[in-house]
């Protein structure tokens, strides 16, 4: 085993960055759906959709039941 | 089933395995076999993510739970959204920086190898033992009601799945799986849509789930703080929560098909597309079970739905018990159907007094019913104990064959191979890489070429395909058992859970701290599994709560020092 900076423990990131990595990078960074252009708005849009389904379905049991 | 029913069973299930193989045939590299090369869109790791999850069992069983028990089961899916949200921000990313083959191999990089190898080595007991009833489960279900030999079911389903696995590796499971949901998705709106063209004409969708829902039913959220209450809100949000995150977060058969997206977004993005659509989907499931059993209100259901272990108790012994049973049934389900339709003629009539009367027989007469069913249900587990008292996972399999047409019926049979195929693939592929990448290449062979390696991989991969044919056939398995494999799962899944939490929000707790701390809180759950009674579901979280409260104590008696040693060497 060799002694080595873990990037999950230290956020370290290599110096030597191709060009096609920071595109990728940047790419990941949007995320290509319209209106929800960043990951945050997406997370509440899964969010908000969950707590849309919990709504309906207590409302069709109450209605059902 | 016809000839016809077979030519759509056998062509979906060769067509869909042999694409897959043509697709990724001449993978050479470790990254293409095991990640795909990294080239999968979100729809197809979405696809994949889901077929992973639904299990054959998926699609037998959960309708029978929804005629059974309602739509209360889809609570136990409420943590999904809210574990694959925490995934793809905290989890994915880091396994994409690192660019890791397993999970694993993450847990080495963050503490040392000693914790890799116990986070892999619980995962492939775990899985390993599993393997078996993804094949098995299955297969005795659809042989018992087509009436084919176990063996053969067995050995031609599991070989077909180990050899485009084999083949393949990790991008031709991704892609046989995705057309293998598409089989999935029409097998199952085509299976609900003929079932509703079946109620009875004057029976409105408003009508079937007002039947459904006087019968408890359409219960689908309890905001009950009962804890003996099986399905609530509060367990669905918290269990759930705890089950999803070790389940898609730490578990190689999920991680393998995320980490092969072509980018971080699309990974997120099928994990967002599963967070999205898993509750729709189980709930959909259920809806069918719901409306089987409103469909049964007006077509008698054989009192006993395993007809083949009824016909054979009725022959050998308990016919004088079991056909007055029949009878009894038969009579109370007469009057029950009666009794609904004259509920539903007050109703739609508007004469309240009628209708609260007719309602109140209907729901007297159903509950009879259930006694009599339970009566049956005692009788053949006194009489045989290896049959299954549980005849839920034949409800729908049982409506298939009686009432869909040919060419619809094998269609609905390649729903249930194909859900059996997709997460078997999933298993083979995560157990030979893990054996692979964290034993095999890191312990046994480290500087060997790629070409060694995805040979080492196939092999591997064959090896876990045939012990988990083996399990499958020689095991002698029964319902015990396979509950005694889930036992087993939610025993580790805890404390696996426990060491990734660990890894990703407690940056100061180090790999000695962690790894003894693992050991001791799966001492402790083995302890308290052979101590207490409760429901093992719970194991899950005492044993990640123990894991993490143990590795904080531990790392403050040995000291800041040694946790910063072993969190800076790579494994």
């Amino acid at each position: 085993m060799k002694p080595s900076a873990s990037p999950a423990s230290s956020g370290e990131t290599s110096p030597h960055v191709s060009p096609q990595d920071r595109g990728q990078a940047i790419d990941d960074l949007v995320t290509g759906i319209p209106f929800f252009g960043t990951w945050r708005r997406v997370y509440l849009l899964v969010f908000g959709t969950f707590i849309l389904w919990v709504c309906l379905l207590a409302a069709l049991s109450r209605i059902f039941s | 089933m016809i000839l016809l029913d077979y030519l759509v069973l056998v062509g979906t299930m060769i067509a869909i395995a042999a694409y897959g193989m043509w697709r990724t045939r001449g993978r050479r590299n470790l990254s293409g076999y095991l990640k795909g090369s990294q080239t999968l869109g979100w729809g197809t790791i979405g696809l994949s993510v889901m077929a992973t999850q639904a299990s054959a069992i998926t699609f037998l069983s959960t309708p029978g739970q929804g005629y059974e028990s309602g739509l209360g089961f889809v609570q136990n899916y409420f943590g999904v959204p809210l574990a694959l949200i925490i995934i793809a921000i905290v989890f994915l990313p880091i396994y994409r920086r690192l660019n890791v083959y397993t999970a694993y191999e993450f847990l080495g990089r963050r503490f040392d190898s000693k914790t890799r190898l116990l986070g892999a080595g619980l995962f492939l007991l775990q899985r390993g033992l599993a393997a078996g009833i993804t094949i098995y489960a299955p297969a005795i279900v659809l042989s018992t009601v087509m009436g084919w030999r176990l063996d053969v079911t067995i050995l031609l389903s599991g070989s077909l799945v180990i050899v485009y696995t084999v083949s393949g590796g990790s991008e031709a499971v991704s892609i046989t799986q995705k057309y293998q949901m598409a089989v999935i998705f029409a097998g199952m709106f085509t299976a609900f849509f003929v079932l509703l063209a079946k109620l009875p004409a004057n029976l409105s969708f408003s009508d079937a789930l007002t039947v459904a829902g006087a019968f408890h039913k359409m219960e689908a959220v309890s905001l009950s703080f009962d804890i003996t209450q099986r399905y609530t809100l509060w367990s669905g949000l918290l269990g759930g929560l705890f089950l999803s995150l070790s389940y898609f977060g730490a578990d190689q058969s999920q991680v393998q098909r995320y980490i092969s997206g072509a980018s971080l977004r699309e990974s997120r993005l099928g994990l967002m597309f599963n967070a999205v659509f898993k509750i729709p989907m189980q709930f959909f499931i259920l809806l069918l079970g719901a409306m089987l059993f409103v469909f049964y209100q007006f077509e008698r259901p054989p009192v006993f739905f395993n007809q083949t272990a009824w016909e054979y108790q009725v022959e050998h012994g308990a016919r004088e018990k079991l056909l007055p049973l029949a009878e009894q049934y038969a009579a109370v389900h007469a009057e029950k159907e009666q009794k609904i339709e004259a509920w539903l003629d007050a109703r739609r009539t508007g004469n309240h007094g009628v209708e609260t009367t007719a309602r109140a027989q209907a729901l007297a007469a159903g509950e009879r019913g259930e006694a009599v069913r339970e009566e049956v249900k005692k009788i053949m587990r006194a009489a045989e104990r290896k049959t299954s008292a549980n005849d839920s996972d034949y409800i729908f399999i049982t409506f298939v064959l009686h009432y869909l047409p040919h060419g619809v019926i094998g269609l609905l049979v390649a729903v249930i191979f194909a859900a059996a195929f997709s997460s078997k693939a999933s298993e083979l592929n995560a157990l030979g890489s893990t054996t692979t990448v964290d034993f095999y290449q890191h312990i046994c062979n480290r500087d060997a070429s790629d070409v060694h390696y995805v040979s080492a991989s196939k092999w591997f991969t064959a090896l876990w395909g045939v012990v988990a044919l083996a399990f499958a056939l020689f095991a002698g398995l029964s319902e015990n058992l396979i509950q005694a494999v889930n036992i087993l799962g939610s025993i580790f899944y805890g404390v696996v859970l426990g060491l990734f939490l660990v890894a990703f929000f407690l940056k100061r707790v180090g790999g000695t701290a962690v790894f003894w701390a693992a050991l001791a809180a799966q001492s402790l759950v083995f302890i308290l599994y052979f101590t207490l009674t409760i429901s093992y579901l719970w194991y899950n979280f005492i044993g990640c709560l123990a894991c993490v409260v143990f590795s904080l104590a531990l790392q403050a008696v040995l000291g800041p020092c040694a946790k910063t040693l072993d969190a800076t060497v790579t494994a």
